[in-house]
């Protein structure tokens, strides 16, 4: 009877367990403006603000009791915030903690710190560093100019004070190429003397910049409650993770801008169940578990 | 209680029957393996016959679920070309070494196993009990994740193999690192060594009750994790003979992993060679 009552049934998922707790440490802001952002950070963009230590420091306490697996860190530009370094050194006594950077910004001095507190901690430090291909030319244009140097000069240092960076990628060449375009990432890598690269590649997200650069979502790409019949759907970010922003909790680090994504003001407010109903949910639905480290899975 | 625990076998029959003599020897009351009799090395029958031969209870891996069902690969889920090689080289090697009799005992394994021994409930599982390839590395898994585990299952102790890695954490009721109450075990596997440049494999001892060794305070449970030297180079001879890989045979001689790497947190990454 009530299945007559709701014919227009919503593709409902529900916060299975909260392994993953994100930090959008940074906001919206960025030192660099990528074409491809899906969240259009910039330097101007103060949609989303940094947060305090402080806060960061309430939700770590708060994420004990729901037995958070790991943290992750993103903004915008994570370094940017001038407390990050003393949130991850508190973060590490807590859990593994992984930072999305861009690379650009890092200071020797900052990981030095760092590294101190990933060797004082149970816990490892991983640093996913983005960059859109082995070669400027395919970088560049999506990300600024000269920040493919500026990005593997990052890696460099990183790779000098013992961290083992997961050069990310967004896919902005067809997935067939994959195979070759990692290997030469891998090739370039190890001449500047980086030889367990780690790399990981993601979709691109027809979200923010991107909507405009290309195309945004159609009105097709959609997931409908028939074609979560049997899907797994901890492959879904938002199954697993929630996100801590300056405005509340959002569902997940990719609509944290789009409508309804703030969930609540505490962790609590924000376990309910989310429609997936967004153009970006039809990417996480096709490609599954875009957001975690390849050690997780 | 003395109970002993393999994990990964990987048709490592050599080391397999090494662990259940040494465990023998110790006295035990009772032998488990955790999953993954297959993949790896030679001859998977080997494995079988002796796991079924020696009253082992077994918990399904991902690989002898992806045996027991003849799917496609063995769930491991890796990204590297070159790690996807070499798995479905041994992958291929293993379903078809492997008779119909062990594939359809494998179908018939549980996914996990609750037993209780002198008070300290149990939960036997592969990677965790939500998830048969979930991989729970030291450096990747907070405490109060692995403290929610045990409350959500209504066990004490967790018992888990798969990474190939062994370690443990314990901690209070409250969920604080301290002193036993509760734990997470990984109990590491026979099928290859631990990536540290040493030769031997581990298996891991649990003692409850009146066999826990004289403390201060009396432990309800403790664990031993133990090195176990086999006869590699003879194993690596078979595997030479089955024409298996010889990235595979290095890790065998050398005590160092050589694929299949991309899956290690950084902490884990750093302390082997490549
Ligand atoms: S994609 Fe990353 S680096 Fe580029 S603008 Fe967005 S946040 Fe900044
Ligand atoms: S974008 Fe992905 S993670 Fe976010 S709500 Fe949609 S399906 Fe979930
Ligand atoms: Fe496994």
């Amino acid at each position: 009877m009530n299945s007559v009552a709701n014919p227009e049934q919503l593709p409902i998922v529900e916060l299975g367990s909260l392994d993953e707790l994100w930090f959008q440490v940074a906001g919206t802001r960025c030192n660099l403006s990528c074409t491809h952002c899906f969240i259009s950070c910039s330097p101007h963009n103060d949609s989303f603000g940094f947060l305090s230590f402080e806060e960061v420091e309430r939700r770590l306490l708060e994420a004990v009791e729901w037995g958070v697996k790991e943290f992750y860190f993103t903004g915008g530009e994570p370094f940017l915030n001038p407390q990050l370094v003393a949130m991850l050194e508190r973060t590490l006594a807590f859990g593994p903690a992984t930072v999305l950077t861009n690379g650009t910004v890092l200071k020797p001095e900052w990981l030095e710190r760092l590294r101190a507190a990933e060797q004082g901690s149970l816990y490892s430090l991983e640093f996913r560093v983005s960059i859109d291909g082995p070669t400027p030319e395919l970088n560049d244009p999506i990300r600024g100019p000269r920040t493919f140097e500026r990005a593997m000069q990052g890696v460099d240092l990183l790779v000098q004070f013992g961290f083992l960076p997961i050069v990310t990628m967004t896919r902005v060449w067809d997935e067939g190429q994959d195979h070759e375009i990692l290997g030469r990432f891998r090739d370039v890598l190890r001449q500047r003397g980086y030889g367990r690269a780690r790399l990981k590649v993601l979709p691109r997200l027809l979200l923010g910049a991107e909507a405009n650069r290309t195309c945004g979502y159609s009105s097709s790409d959609r997931v409908t409650a028939e074609m979560l019949i049997g899907y797994d759907k901890s492959q879904l970010v938002c199954q697993h993770s929630r996100v801590v922003t300056d405005r509340g909790i959002a569902v997940c680090p990719i609509l944290i801008d789009s409508p309804g994504a703030i969930l609540g003001d505490t962790l609590q407010a924000a376990n309910r169940s989310f429609a997936v109903t967004h153009g970006a949910c039809a990417t996480c639905y096709q490609f599954g578990a875009i957001c975690t480290n390849p050690s997780h899975k | 209680m003395r109970l002993a625990f393999f994990g990964g076998i990987y048709s490592n029959h050599l080391a397999l029957a090494a662990a259940i003599a040494d465990a023998r020897s110790r006295g035990v009351d009772a032998m488990w393996c955790l999953g993954d009799l297959g993949g790896f090395g030679p001859h998977p029958d080997r494995t079988c016959e002796l796991i079924r031969n020696n009253n082992v209870s077994v918990v399904q891996g991902n690989y002898d679920h992806s045996i027991g069902h003849g799917l496609n690969d063995c769930q491991c889920g890796y990204t590297d070309p070159r790690d996807n090689h070499f798995a479905q080289l041994s992958y291929d090697y293993t379903l078809t070494h492997n008779c119909d009799d062990h594939r359809t005992w494998m179908r018939t394994l549980p996914a996990q196993q609750r037993v209780e021994f002198d008070g300290v409930r149990l939960l036997l599982c592969h990677g965790s009990p939500r998830r048969t390839n979930e991989f729970l590395w030291d450096s990747t898994t907070s405490t109060q994740f692995l403290a929610k585990m045990c409350d959500n299952n209504a066990c004490d102790v967790i018992l888990g193999t798969h990474t190939g890695l062994h370690w443990q954490r314990t901690w209070d009721e409250r969920g604080a690192v301290s002193t036993k109450s509760r734990g997470f075990i990984n109990v590491g596997v026979l099928g290859r060594p631990e990536n540290d440049g040493t030769i031997n494999v581990w298996y891991t001892l649990l003692r409850t009750g009146g066999d826990v060794g004289a403390g201060e305070a009396p432990l309800p449970w403790e664990v031993e994790f133990v090195p176990l030297i086999y006869d590699h180079e003879r194993l690596a001879c078979e595997m030479r003979d089955e024409r298996l890989p010889d990235e595979f045979i290095q890790t065998i001689l050398t005590g160092w992993w050589t694929t299949c790497l991309e899956v290690l947190p950084s902490k884990e990454r750093r302390r082997g060679q490549w």
